[in-house]
């Protein structure tokens, strides 16, 4: 007997009766004999919940992980506060152990979740919509690049090269089997090279601009606006949500779509997933959107309830002319998110991000202090930024690794034309004793 | 507290909250020294100010308006909404898997990336293939990343003119939504008058643009494809390959597998076959296997073992690329090792049986009084024709009903094939007990709805909202909260 399963032999016996056959094996009397396997799968035998316990802490403990060590690295996963109110919400099986909430009337608690992070996003984005979320950041990213593409029916796509390499990576799969052309804009100081924007014209969809950057800074966006409207190409940006505590959004500049990677917002790292994508757009091009959205309605009694609605765009009904293949969200990581932005609320998400900004610059100017950096890029940063240094990388790895310090990430890891150059992230969680301690280790690598 | 009708931003009270950040103890200095001002927002957005007991409650009291496995049975046809179980979550909530960065140094995940390989060569050996990728999010992004192997094969081969892809007329809307996503074009094929592939169809359009086929087996109706052998042949002889839909796993594991099929290329649906929960929507998993020759077509990077030593592997230049951030749905994989590992080889190959045992039951008591389109031998799940041409109310009338007494509604009006359809999936975590139950119910509804079919019509009346107003939703759409 197994513990998930219930049958028993008395169980078997009756039910077998009552279908009319002898065995189970009769139940696949229909699989050809040519292709049974007859043999059992070569794969473990079962373990008890024991041993699973002690196979599985075994294989966890192989990991060194952020609880035993410090980290400045990021590039896409940060090592924010989490609440402990997150976990304790996100643990409810009423939740996690629910479907896509097809059937309203008994999945009102999902819908509402989903509804209020469409709007604690929608604020915090300042776009007229944001939809029930994403695989992740780089796969929101290509799907707004086709979504760009229906809207305007042209034929390429133009992208910073300031955008994440990985997130470059993933449109560019998309984007070649989709048959859409892909352009890179130069950069300059770490920056959009603005000059540069003369590649985008009458035959661009979009342009898609992350910032704060890979580089961690903040863009200009303004100007980048102005050439993509004058072009009637559309404005994808892909954005930090804690930045948005601060930063100018992209509603305020007007950008057409928004995307973006939410796990900063109370998701733990889980070694790269499972995370959180959003999209969002204007009210004007909201039919065009991929994936779910959750609209407010009221029942036969005039009661106040959620439905997922515009459907008419998705994959069950329109089949091959849905605006996406996306079937699912990753709806458990958004009731995290909602959680969270519920205990940052308004004050909080600007704290975070101010602390994020202060202790960023603090940390940049210790390290150049040290004289064994320079500064590449002017910025402005947030929380992350390049320094350039003569050391070796691996031995400023592995000197920080001995004092249980993750350090940043050597960008020829990602980019291999940059040399020399090495990413810190820092977040609001650093605190002055550990950045001091950091940049003391590498004063100390020859 | 099923009444309970408020938004979190109903709760709001200026000066409240539920947040403790460390004081920042860098020197600090105002904001515009750090960021121009004309870079900075310009007001603050309209989030809740609240306390935590407030954070707490709210959630809670939406969390009782919601339907899991946890709650009750839960036949939803095609999705496989068995038992999650609970060492699952404690293994994928350990520090040590939750608490990493995915570009920390090989050198410092070796558990996390010994995991993932041996996970890899467990899902090769159940399902018959030579090579796993873990990075599909979802099953619609395993079918999109087969296809993208399947035209990448083609391209390689400069056999470009291969641009069609064809699929039964039984199939989930994802399959033909993916084909459009990597911009080959769909043939639909008439099902045969047992659900089956039509194998005279399906020769009709088999050609030397015929890029590849896709299927369920068994199929959306809960059958076997018996001709399956037959139909991997004609692809291959056509130029074609062959994808398989992993929805339906849950059916044969150790009994049959898709690479003895013929299946060149399949997806997994981890949050169906291998226990790791839906979390209302996702996140998922659905990694793609495939046969030897198409294994340097996975995306990269692949997890690899030199000796004693796990790394990832980026440079494979056949690769269809990356198709996510990171590496995928770590924590759902984490989920899905934990069951295997308890499970073993005979639990898994009894999990198929007893869900085919348990699908077969429920199909043998319920024939005798709805209509069932194709009476045969089922696997894991059935379709019914839920009124069968009674039409005082409509199936969705007694999905609705179901509610009232207290079970989540099989799936409705999928596949498109079948009138009124009503797909059900017991599982095999679910009591005989249980099934008895369900029976008792579907036969309740029935007679309720010869007798007073208004009462039907009217369903749910005991669930926290009754019927929505779908029509003025999406005429409309209210999409967030206002600012009032």
């Amino acid at each position: 007997m197994n513990r998930y399963i219930p049958l028993t032999q008395e169980d078997q016996k009756y039910m077998l009766e009552k279908i009319g056959v002898k065995g189970i094996d009769d139940l696949f009397s229909d699989i050809p004999e040519s292709i049974k396997l007859n043999r059992k799968l070569n794969i473990n035998d079962s373990y008890s919940e024991l041993e699973v316990q002690k196979l599985m802490k075994r294989l966890s403990n192989q990991n060194n992980n952020l609880d035993d060590y410090t980290s400045f690295l990021g590039a896409g996963s940060y090592d924010h506060y989490i609440p402990s109110v997150v976990r304790h919400i996100a643990s409810r099986s009423e939740f996690y152990t629910s479907y896509t909430p097809y059937q309203p009337e008994v999945s009102q608690g999902t819908l509402q979740y989903i509804f209020e992070f469409q709007s604690m996003m929608a604020e915090l984005t300042g776009m007229d919509v944001i939809n029930a979320s994403m695989y992740d950041g780089a796969t929101a990213t290509a799907e707004a690049a086709i979504m760009a593409i229906r809207v305007n029916n042209r034929s390429k796509v133009a992208v910073s090269s300031t955008i994440h390499p990985e997130t470059w990576k993933v449109l560019e799969t998309y984007c070649h089997f989709r048959e859409i052309k892909l352009i890179k804009i130069p950069e300059i100081d770490g920056k959009t090279d603005l000059e540069d924007l003369k590649l985008i014209d009458s035959d661009t969809a979009a342009v898609i601009i992350q910032s704060p950057n890979f580089y961690g800074v903040v863009e200009d966006v303004a100007p980048i606006e102005k050439v993509t409207h004058e072009n009637k190409s559309l404005l994808i940006m892909n954005v930090d949500p804690i930045s948005l505590g601060i930063a100018k959004s992209p509603g305020e500049y007007r950008a057409d779509i928004v995307v973006g990677e939410g796990q900063s917002l109370g998701i733990p790292q889980n070694f790269g997933g499972p995370y959180l994508g959003f999209i969002g757009t204007t009210e004007k091009l909201m039919r065009k959107m991929p994936g779910r959205i959750c609209g407010l309605t009221n029942d036969v009694d005039g009661k106040q309830g959620f439905v997922l609605t515009l459907q008419a765009r998705e994959q069950h009904i329109r089949r091959e002319k849905a605006t996406s293949n996306i079937c699912s969200n990753q709806s458990l990581c958004a009731l995290m998110a909602v959680v969270y932005l519920s205990v940052m609320g308004r004050e909080g998400i600007v704290d975070v991000a101010k602390q994020c900004i202060s202790k960023a610059n603090y940390t940049m100017e210790k390290l150049l202090e040290t004289n064994k950096f320079k500064k590449v890029y002017p910025g402005p940063i947030f929380k992350e930024f390049v320094l350039e240094t003569a050391l070796d990388a691996d031995k400023i790895e592995k000197a920080l690794y001995e004092e249980k310090i993750i350090g940043p990430l050597n960008i020829s890891r990602l980019k291999k034309d940059k040399k020399n150059q090495l990413l810190f992230a820092v977040t609001e969680k650093r605190t002055r004793e550990e950045i001091d301690k950091m940049v003391d280790i590498i004063k100390e690598v020859h | 507290m099923k009444n309970y009708n408020q938004l979190m931003i109903d709760l709001s009270k200026k000066g409240r909250k539920a947040y403790a950040l460390p004081d920042n103890d860098v020197d600090v200095k105002p904001l515009d020294d750090y960021l121009p001002k004309e870079l900075q927002r310009t007001t603050k957005p309209y989030l809740p100010e609240v306390y935590e007991v407030d954070v707490i409650r709210h959630y809670t009291n939406l969390s009782n308006k919601n339907y899991g496995v946890d709650t009750g049975f839960y036949p939803l046809g095609s999705c496989t909404m068995k038992y999650n179980p609970k060492i699952n979550e404690d293994m994928a909530s350990l520090d040590g898997f939750t608490k990493l960065h995915p570009y920390q140094n090989e050198n410092t995940v070796q558990g996390s990336l010994a995991l993932l390989y041996d996970l890899g060569q467990k899902l090769s050996e159940i399902t018959g293939m030579d090579g796993f990728s873990l990075q599909p999010a979802a099953g619609a992004q395993g079918e999109l990343t087969g296809l993208m192997i399947i035209k990448k094969y083609h391209e390689d081969r400069n056999d470009i003119k291969r641009r069609k892809i064809i699929v039964p007329d039984s199939s989930h809307g994802t399959n033909p939504a993916s084909v459009t996503a990597v911009g080959y074009d769909i043939i639909e094929i008439k099902s045969d008058k047992n659900g089956g592939v039509d194998m005279e169809a399906l020769q009709a359009v088999l050609n030397e643009e015929t890029a590849g086929l896709m299927l369920t087996n068994p199929s959306t109706l809960g059958l076997f494809e018996k001709n399956i052998v037959e139909i991997s042949r004609l692809v291959h002889e056509a130029g074609g390959l062959v994808y398989y839909d992993g929805a339906n796993m849950n059916a044969i594991m150790g009994i049959t597998r898709p690479g003895d099929m013929g299946f060149d290329i399949v997806h997994l649906n981890l949050h169906k076959t291998f226990t790791t929960p839906h979390g209302g929507g996702g996140p998922g998993a659905g990694p793609v296997g495939v046969r030897a020759d198409l294994v340097d077509y996975l995306p990269y990077p692949t997890v690899e073992k030199k000796e004693d030593t796990y790394y990832w592997d980026h440079n494979r230049p056949k690769s269809i690329g990356r198709i996510m951030g990171f590496y995928g749905q770590f924590g759902v994989l984490v989920r899905a090792y934990t069951y295997i590992l308890t499970m073993g080889a005979e639990g898994l190959k009894r999990v198929s049986e007893a869900a085919v045992l348990n699908a077969n039951y429920l199909q043998s008591q319920l024939k005798e009084h709805f209509k069932l389109p194709i009476d045969t031998i089922c696997k894991h799940e059935f379709v019914l024709s839920g009124t069968g041409g009674i039409s005082k109310y409509r199936t969705l009338d007694m999905a609705k009903r179901m509610l009232d007494y207290g079970i989540h509604p099989p799936t409705i009006y999928f596949p498109l094939i079948i009138d009124e359809a009503m797909m059900i999936e017991p599982t095999e975590t679910e009591t005989l007990e249980t099934l008895d139950r369900f029976i008792d119910i579907m036969l309740k509804i029935k007679k309720e709805g010869e007798e007073n079919p208004e009462l039907l019509r009217n369903a749910p009346i005991t669930t926290v909202v009754r019927r929505l107003d779908e029509v003025k939703a999406a005429r409309k759409p209210i999409v967030k909260w206002s600012r009032e």
